[in-house]
């Protein structure tokens, strides 16, 4: 079964679109800020996780950063913590060093895992191709997590408070609830993942 | 900015020359035929306005360029639709359309128009909700920029291209859209 998945993931990352909603997600091993690693699998409380690619210099991830933090304080305590995933390339984009990835996060003060996805492929696996772009995940069974939801956080980038349509939030309110959700895809809008060269 | 001045003067003065009042004449005949004030001036606009562009009935080469000031790809790329405006006026019709937001209109876009001294129509597209409007300019489109929507009006083929552009590049779509 863990080969059959393995090889299903190399198929849709070969195919060049990366993970969709329905996918189970791929697990990882990534650094955080604090020096420890972290995967999906490492917390057998949650329910699931709101994975989020963002970075430190994208403007739209600066503008949506407390609102991630507003994210994690609310669904967390649900089962539903912010896993957040750096994906640019340190040399091509600086600003998103660990080192400055370590700063902002302090800085910030962020309450859940900043992670650096140093070679890319977890990034390439899901097919994130902007910051900040959301994964919603959702235990199944064991340590499978399935993606419900791929997209936006909500559609307002600039104002939280002028945002009507709150992706993310109805997402995690329709898992809580046993539902199925509504919106499922929506696109992230937001700044270009800055591959290595 | 002479158009600007120009219009001002013959709006709001009546002890004018003849010549400053045919200037006036003509700034305002080029503000209402094409709704711009000046070659650095950054028009704030809805979906409306892009639509229009989308789909206009013209000869020209419809070149539309997504950007920001924010974008370091976008930046680079800039002069190359500056150059294509400056080289094919007659062919093309370029717009710089960008997403920043709009209240740094003033401290940001503006400067940034007039520091690289850009001639081409430049707008500011002020519509947030993004997926409400970018499925319409093209359904590939992920949302990232830069990207660039090239269209021959006359034969309704359309290019769209979500990525930095090489050099040359905008010049050989022109010409495949142009065959």
């Amino acid at each position: 079964m863990v080969y059959l998945n393995v090889i299903l993931i190399a198929l849709a990352v070969l195919a060049g679109d990366g993970l969709k909603v329905g996918d189970q997600a791929m697990d990882f091993n990534l650094k955080n800020v604090d020096g420890q690693m972290v995967s999906l699998a490492g917390n057998k409380d949650v329910k699931g996780y709101i994975l989020i690619f963002t970075c430190n210099t994208c403007p739209y991830s600066v503008a949506y950063e407390d609102r991630i933090i507003e994210l994690h304080q609310k669904y967390a305590p649900k089962g539903y913590p912010v896993v957040a995933v750096q994906p640019n390339d340190g040399q091509r984009s600086p600003g998103d060093s660990f080192g400055n990835m370590q700063k902002r996060a302090k800085d910030k003060g962020f309450p859940f895992p900043y992670l650096l996805d140093e070679t890319q492929e977890v990034t390439r696996t899901y097919g994130a191709t902007n910051t900040p772009h959301v994964y919603v995940l959702d235990r199944k069974s064991g340590d499978t997590f399935v993606i419900e939801y791929i997209g936006t956080i909500d559609n307002n980038s600039k104002n939280a408070a002028d945002a009507d349509k709150h992706y993310v939030m109805d997402a995690l309110e329709s898992l809580l609830d046993g539902n199925s959700v509504q919106t499922t895809k929506t696109k992230a809008i937001g700044c270009t993942i800055k591959w290595a060269s | 900015m002479n158009c600007i001045r120009g219009t001002f003067i013959w709006r709001h003065r009546n002890q004018l020359s003849m010549h400053k009042s045919v200037i006036g004449l003509f700034c305002l005949g080029l503000i209402l035929a094409f709704g711009v004030v000046g070659p650095t001036e950054v028009r704030v606009v809805k979906f409306d306005a892009l639509e229009h562009l989308m789909t206009r009935d013209s000869e020209k080469i419809e070149v539309i360029n997504f950007w920001a000031t924010w974008c370091k790809p976008c930046i680079k790329e800039l002069p190359y639709f500056q150059q294509l405006q400056n080289d094919m006026p007659e062919k093309v019709n370029v717009t710089l359309v960008s997403l920043d937001f709009a209240d740094v209109l003033e401290n940001k876009v503006i400067p940034f128009v007039e520091k690289r001294q850009l001639t081409t129509q430049v707008l500011l597209l002020d519509e947030i909700d993004y997926n409400s409007w970018i499925d319409k300019v093209d359904p590939s489109w992920s949302g990232a920029i830069p990207a660039t929507l090239i269209i021959n009006h006359q034969t309704g083929q359309r290019k769209f291209i979500e990525r930095e552009l090489e050099p040359g590049e905008l010049e050989q779509l022109i010409e495949e859209l142009t065959i």
